[in-house]
């Protein structure tokens, strides 16, 4: 039940400032991800316990350098700040800033401080402050702004306990702005006081500067102040742009109150020396080349023996339970359903760990900004934004979250034709489906004597999902014709260590989302699927045995070979053989059979179905008593046309590029059609994606055989 | 006139006044400000985008952004 009483506390502050580390360290893992109301804005939330025992829930409001927005996230730091209806509407807002850029970081403080809200104001990166030669008196600070202010480390986690007492202070009565918006607009803001029955000056002229996008005006209110904005000829560009200069000459005049310069060497070489060789055009491309390769390396190499050592174990336990348990439905679907598909899930923990360790890391390090600015003129080049990379590196990982990603691109267009390729990166979900096919036709000899030639191929198919994604851009740029004013404007943050904390918490936090989320979609379809290859209409599987002997009389079979053929038999004619015949015809060109069309049908709902779909069906379809892995089925597997094994390379290779390309993603398709605001791009994202992936694999088939 | 996208790696330049009135607002949001010293810290293989030094720290920015930047 959520307590009306306790007190919200939101996090605001520059991007890179340290928020996250802030808030990691006061909530550690007690902390949720939700949406905010109408946007599909990440909300993360959490609790924090007081020093004296009280419990305060903590609300982190996305980055931003002002509380004027420029995109989606940034726009829901000043709707939460502004509404003082909206159930998020904190009580206390922490402005945390970079004391080592304090003029700056100063702007957004001074903004939110003069909404009227209670502000602490946390003084973070001290340390690197004093080596760039900055003393801060953080007493005169607080004397001047007359709000409490507390130096913090939010890397060691120092000052915390000080930032935590602060909040337990009653709050004294909110001080008046630090800078008086009236003498901007005058008569244009009482009047919006009035209409609007507001008495606070900055409120009044936030409606007028940032109308209309704020919620809480209603349709009558966005008029008014429309009307009042056109009855006073106001221009609001330029308002605005006084506003800042007003408020950057009132922060040097607080300025020349509380920071002192020591004379000291430049103590940013070591920055800018990394950033020489980081940005340089051989070494710098080589380097992003060579941890994108390292990364592909160690997750193929560090999370196999991982994803063995659970997918050995799920079948040990498989075989376990089925010799405990009395033989019936309940055993089957238990050995045959619920452990494969729970086995199906757990076995990617160890891929999606690495994967976000290694994001969070390049993010953790400043060196994703330095990819970004390194890659845009050539992203540029493919109708694409330097900011692209991030959604396009993200979506290695998942293309839900890169989706979401893409809104930091402030173009329409970039944005959009960012949104359709992302999802033809290689994301986590076919990351089984590569390993298992690629571990089944790919030598596992090394290169050079180190590397895998499975890490090879597997890094070949991330690069074929870039390379498609570069190649759809262009020709999306060039189809699409759209005019709109992009900005780059990007802060390059010092290189810092990574915070260790701040990557488990990514590790964790993302494990949980798949495991939960994810998870659920799987180990349903999984448990639907044993229900649809273990029945069938009419009583076709109820008679399998008799119908069998009945037909192989003369083949004079041993019993294990006829259990085989009875178990194949009724995968034929259950639900799922006939749904599985039905696409036939349309993939027999690919090289793919029924039981593999049954996979293509499942793994619409998630792509990671695939292998689970697989170990099913060709788990009902052998009526072997021991219970083997999932590679060792496949390669059991036989062509009953051929004779062969089913998972030639060439049905390999072309099975591996359709679902490089295939659109096989229900989740991608909704959080596409709720970033799109409609039903045209993911439509037409589905239908060219289809077409691509069918048409490579028919090729790579035909190529291959 | 002399814009930011004019200079060379190492040179420094003061800010005089912006070409593009919905860019500035941006700008002086970031702290480019008229009157302050800017250093042009990294110029990005094939000449694109620029990254300076301004109020203390690394701003990158594309060169037609760059060339909105008016020096003194």
């Amino acid at each position: 039940m959520p307590d009306s009483h306790k007190v919200k506390v939101a996090l605001v502050g520059n991007p890179n400032a340290g928020k996250s580390s802030l808030f990691n360290y006061l909530t550690g893992l007690n902390q949720k991800i939700g949406n905010f109301p109408g946007v599909t804005v990440d909300k993360r939330t959490g609790q924090a316990q007081l020093p004296n025992g009280q419990v305060i829930d903590l609300l982190d409001l996305p980055g931003t350098y002002s509380i004027y927005p420029r995109s989606m996230d940034e726009q829901v730091v000043v709707d939460t700040l502004l509404n003082e209806n909206a159930a998020d509407y904190p009580d206390v807002v922490i402005v945390i800033v970079d004391a080592s850029n304090l003029k700056r970081n100063l702007l957004l403080f001074t903004e939110v401080h003069d909404l009227g809200i209670p502000v602490i104001l946390a003084l973070n990166m001290m340390d690197v402050a004093s080596q760039k030669g900055l003393d801060i008196n953080a007493t005169a600070l607080s004397r001047v702004l007359e709000v409490p202010v507390v130096s913090i480390n939010a890397r060691t986690g120092a000052g915390l306990d000080r930032l935590k007492n602060a909040l337990t202070i009653p709050l004294g009565p909110v001080t008046p702005p630090l800078y008086d918006v009236l003498a901007l607009a005058p008569e244009a803001i009482e009047e919006t006081k009035k209409q609007l029955e507001l008495d606070h000056n900055y409120k009044a002229y936030q409606y007028l500067i940032n109308s209309p996008t704020l919620p809480s005006l209603n349709g009558d209110g966005e008029s008014i102040a429309k009307h009042i904005i056109q009855k006073h000829d106001l221009e609001v560009r330029v308002i605005q742009a006084h506003e800042t200069l007003e408020r950057y000459s009132m922060i040097d005049g607080i300025l020349a109150k509380v920071l002192s310069r020591k004379p000291t060497q430049e103590q940013r070489q070591f920055s800018n020396k990394l950033d020489r060789v980081l940005t340089h055009k051989l070494w710098g491309y080589l380097i992003f080349f060579l941890v994108l390769f390292l990364m592909f390396q160690s997750i193929f190499a560090w999370a196999e023996p991982m994803m063995d050592f659970i997918d050995l174990t799920f079948s040990a336990l498989s075989d376990f339970v089925g010799s405990v348990l009395p033989d019936g439905i309940l055993n089957r679907l238990i050995t045959e359903g619920i452990l494969p598909g729970i086995g199906g899930i757990v076995v990617f923990i160890p891929q999606i760990a690495f994967l976000f360790a290694f994001i969070a890391i390049l993010e953790e390090s400043g060196y994703m900004a330095r990819a970004v600015f390194l890659m845009d003129k050539i992203m540029r080049k493919f109708g694409l934004n330097g900011k692209s990379v991030v959604p396009l590196i993200s979506g290695v990982a998942c293309a839900i979250p890169a989706v979401m990603a893409t809104r930091n691109i402030d173009n329409w267009k970039d944005r959009i034709v960012t949104i359709m390729v992302t999802p033809l990166m290689s994301c986590s979900a076919r990351l089984p489906v590569y390993t298992i096919l690629i571990a089944l036709v790919v030598p596992s000899t090394s290169v050079l004597g180190f590397f895998s030639l499975q890490g090879v191929a597997l890094m070949g198919m991330y690069l074929l999902g870039f390379i498609a994604a570069l190649l759809s851009a262009y020709v999306m740029k060039l189809i699409m014709k759209m005019k709109e004013r992009s900005f780059f404007l990007m802060e390059l943050p010092i290189y810092r260590m990574p915070r260790w904390k701040n990557v488990g918490i990514t590790i964790v936090e993302k494990v949980k989302t798949f495991v939960f989320e994810a998870g659920k979609v799987i180990l349903a379809i999984s448990i639907v699927l044993w229900v649809l290859a273990s029945y069938g209409p009419g009583d076709a599987l109820t008679n399998a045995e008799e119908t069998v002997k009945k037909e192989s009389t003369h083949l004079n079979l041993s019993e294990e070979e006829m259990n085989d053929r009875v178990a194949s038999y009724k995968l034929e004619h259950s639900y799922a053989g006939y749904l599985g015949k039905v696409t036939e015809p349309v993939i027999a060109p690919l090289g793919y059979d029924w039981k593999i069309g049954i996979a293509l049908i499942t793994s619409f709902a998630a792509r990671e179905v695939f292998v689970g779909t697989i170990a099913t069906i060709y788990s009902v379809g052998s009526a072997g008593e021991d219970n083997t892995t999932i590679r060792q089925r496949l390669e059991k597997e036989k062509n009953p046309k051929t004779g062969g094994p089913m998972f030639t390379p060439a049905v390999a290779f072309s099975l591996l590029v359709f679902y490089a390309f295939a659109m096989q993603c229900m989740s991608t398709i909704a959080i596409v059609y709720r970033e799109t605001k409609g039903w045209k791009w993911p439509a037409i994202q589905l239908i060219y994606m289809s077409a691509l992936a069918y048409l490579s694999a028919l090729a790579v088939y035909n190529l291959l055989s | 006139m002399r814009t930011v996208a004019d200079m060379r790696p190492g040179e420094r330049g003061t800010v005089t006044g912006f070409s593009d009135q919905e860019l500035s607002i941006k700008l002086l949001e970031m702290g480019v400000l008229p009157g302050t010293e800017v250093i042009m810290k990294i110029i990005a293989p094939f000449g694109d985008p620029v990254c300076i030094e301004v109020s203390g720290y690394n701003l990158s920015m594309r060169k037609n952004e760059a060339s909105t930047i008016s020096l003194l």
